[in-house]
């Protein structure tokens, strides 16, 4: 079992749906990033989806891409997010963290050592974008045997014949790609996402999270009512871009939460 | 040597695309499936008689192959040394060797029933040579080109407009052929149901690097079979330039189990490969890593973030190199040198002197290394390289090194 298991099973026992926030490590500096992030859970956000910077997120838009070059541009680096993480569990020991990112950063480090250092600082959970399936061997079954959930995407492309192909060693959660697309674009739509959503729940049992295109607590209500809960990413980071105060972003992510806990 | 004892280095990539460690598919989700499809598709028409023979048909009506292999007496004569034969790939329709894979993805492309065609370009050849096979067959064609790029190679851009293909100036990163890839990657997961991502050169997720590698191949097995007929043998050297390694992998690919064959690959190298970064050359100068679908040597800094290289070549500027390069190199079978922004411009303006060839400044990378060893090998010595490209859309850059005001009435020289 690990933070991320149990966070389903409390918000199953609580009948509620989960709020994932996804914010990047460092972005727009890094103690600000770490003042964002160890304001999330008193927000309400559930899961905490922390960017790990690269100068090349091939399924980023705009917004997400920005924020990367924020952070590096300001000296990110993959041991500096570790570091976030790690402050972070010293004031939060529940709330899961699932780093999302690309392999580059993680397969230069040594997937071993990273694998180490990772869940010594508190991370839960990995999303790397460019490990499909075909290439599990790289890091995800490494992830799985030190104990790590590895959340795989399945997307609108991922046909019936391939879903158990996605879902094999999958673990934690489902992420469901709402759009073919990067993130921060087309809006997503509950009425293409709830049989989607229903096609990968009869396959499997893991909880399903729908993320790409929700922006507004009316749109992670209605996509969390759908799925077993939703992602905002782009939205949130926006209003770093812009430099709001921590205080209005986390106002706006519990404005988030809690249009996916009425659902 | 019996079949079964010969080690042959023609049998890659293995069904999960990797040469050796290198290649393999690492894209995300939704690409996927389209991927899967494309290897499927490619396999069918490899074995398909009535594809090559469509192939062979254009190749030979509508771009103008077989190229020459053409004794280049002059920069022999010049240099001194070993026998200099140049594949002339330049006189192909629309100038570079691109085209010879374009068409390849193209018929693919119909094949599977897409209408819409992507295509990343640097220098602008990939896709002038992407947008023209889209004019013939009548097909939507959006080219996304580093904004660096568009500046720098204006005349392709025009080009590509009036072939009526939409080019996109992609501003991220330093605007050059990395970030036009990741924008088209980012258009593919888009537009993924309709859309056929043309890639360029021989990188990029499996099954791109075979598939780009037996389109280009056609220059090696033309070349092969003309060396014998001009000199009853094979050469002693072959040599290209490698941006992404299309053009090389092209030529090198029917001669690498010619193991007489000595094989170069000539990686850009900037202003000098020893100051940092200020150069292109993924295998003298990068580390293995995982960029824009395949593992292969990499420009990155030490926690894993890629760099943009730099080059006075726009099509060689690129950070990464072919996945089968990196495990020809790794191997050893090929051994790759680098060469500088000078020594190309040396060699572009020798060309021209003494051959009446205006050459693209990426294949002038090739020669200037010709230029170093031709003069200590003898008489004998066969080498062939690729002249892959033109120069037509690199006069004004050359201008600008060289000091020639080309806006001045009568083009002199500026101090
Ligand atoms: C003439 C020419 N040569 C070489 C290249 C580099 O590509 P590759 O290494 O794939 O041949 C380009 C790319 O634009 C080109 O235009």
């Amino acid at each position: 079992m690990t933070r991320i298991d149990d966070t389903f099973a409390r918000l199953r026992a609580e009948g509620k749906k989960a709020f994932v926030a996804y914010v990047m490590a460092g972005d727009p500096d890094e103690a600000t990033a770490l003042e964002i992030i160890k304001g999330l859970p008193g927000a309400g956000v559930d899961i905490i989806e922390m960017g790990l910077p690269f100068t090349d997120p091939m399924a980023d838009g705009p917004t997400i891409q920005l924020a990367g070059q924020r952070a590096l541009d300001g000296g990110m680096t993959l041991e500096k997010t570790l570091a976030t993480a790690r402050a972070f569990r010293e004031t939060d020991q529940t709330t899961p963290i699932v780093l999302m990112g690309y392999y580059n950063p993680i397969y230069s480090r040594g997937v071993d050592r990273f694998l180490e250092d990772a869940k010594a600082a508190g991370i839960d959970g990995l999303i790397v974008v460019d490990l499909p399936p075909e290439e599990d061997s790289e890091l995800c079954i490494p992830a799985q045997a030190a104990g790590m959930n590895f959340i795989r995407l399945a997307t609108p492309t991922t046909d019936d014949a391939r879903l158990p192909k996605v879902l094999q060693n999958t673990s934690g959660f489902v992420y469901y790609v709402s759009i073919t697309g990067i993130t921060g674009a087309a809006e997503a739509q509950a009425t293409d996402v709830a049989p989607e959503v229903a096609r990968i729940k009869s396959a499997t049992d893991l909880p399903v999270i729908v993320g790409f295109g929700i922006k507004t607590p009316e749109a992670a209500q209605s996509i969390a009512g759908v799925a077993d809960g939703a992602v905002v990413g782009s939205a949130i980071v926006k209003l770093v871009e812009e430099g709001k105060p921590v205080p209005e972003i986390l106002a706006y992510v519990a404005s988030l939460a809690d249009g996916a806990h009425r659902a | 040597m019996p079949n079964d004892l010969f080690n042959s280095f023609m049998t890659g990539p293995d069904e999960n695309g990797r040469f050796g460690d290198f290649g393999g598919r690492f894209v995300s989700e939704t690409l996927m499936p389209l991927i899967l499809s494309l290897e499927e598709e490619y396999d069918r028409a490899k074995d398909d008689p009535s594809f090559w023979a469509q192939m062979d048909d254009l190749w030979e009506h509508y771009v103008g192959r077989p190229s020459p292999l053409y004794f280049a007496e002059g920069l022999t004569k010049h240099l001194g040394g070993a026998k200099i034969y140049l594949k002339r790939d330049e006189l192909n329709h629309t100038g570079a060797h691109k085209i010879n894979n374009v068409l390849g993805q193209i018929l693919l492309a119909r094949r599977m029933g897409k209408t819409r065609i992507i295509a990343e370009t640097g220098a602008g050849q990939h896709g002038v040579a992407t947008a023209t096979v889209c004019a013939k067959f009548g097909l939507k064609c959006v080219v996304y080109m580093g904004a660096h790029d568009v500046e720098r190679q204006a005349p392709n851009v025009f080009r590509m407009r009036l072939l009526g293909a939409e080019v996109i100036p992609v501003t991220s990163g330093r605007g050059t052929l990395k970030d036009a890839m990741n924008d088209a990657l980012r258009d593919w997961v888009t537009n993924v149901r309709d859309t056929f991502y043309c890639i360029g050169t021989v990188a990029g997720p499996h099954p791109y690097p075979a598939m780009v590698r037996d389109f280009q191949a056609i220059i090696g097995k033309e070349a092969k079979a003309q060396i014998m007929k001009a000199e009853g043998r094979l050469p002693d050297t072959i040599i290209a330039a490698i941006g992404g390694g299309s053009n090389a992998m092209g030529l090198f690919f029917p001669f690498l189990d010619d193991k007489d064959v000595q094989i170069i690959g000539v990686e850009a190298g900037g202003k000098g490969v020893n100051q940092k970064m200020e150069h292109c050359a993924s295998l003298t100068g990068g580390r293995p890593g995982v960029l824009h679908g395949n593992r292969t040597y990499l420009l990155q800094d030490d926690d894993g973030q890629i760099l943009e290289g730099f080059s006075i070549s726009a099509g060689l500027d690129y950070p990464g190199i072919g996945p089968e390069h990196a495990w020809l190199h790794e191997i050893g079978r090929a051994q790759y040198v680098s060469i500088t922004d000078v020594e190309a411009l040396e060699a572009f303006q020798l060309s021209c002197q003494t051959e009446g060839i205006i050459p693209a400044l990426e294949p002038s990378h090739a020669l200037a290394h010709v230029m170093k060893i031709a003069p200590e090998l003898p008489a004998d010595h066969i080498i062939i390289m690729n002249m892959c490209g033109r120069g037509d859309k690199d006069i004004f850059t050359v201008a600008r090194h060289l000091g020639f005001d080309m806006s001045g009435p009568e083009g002199r020289s500026v101090e």
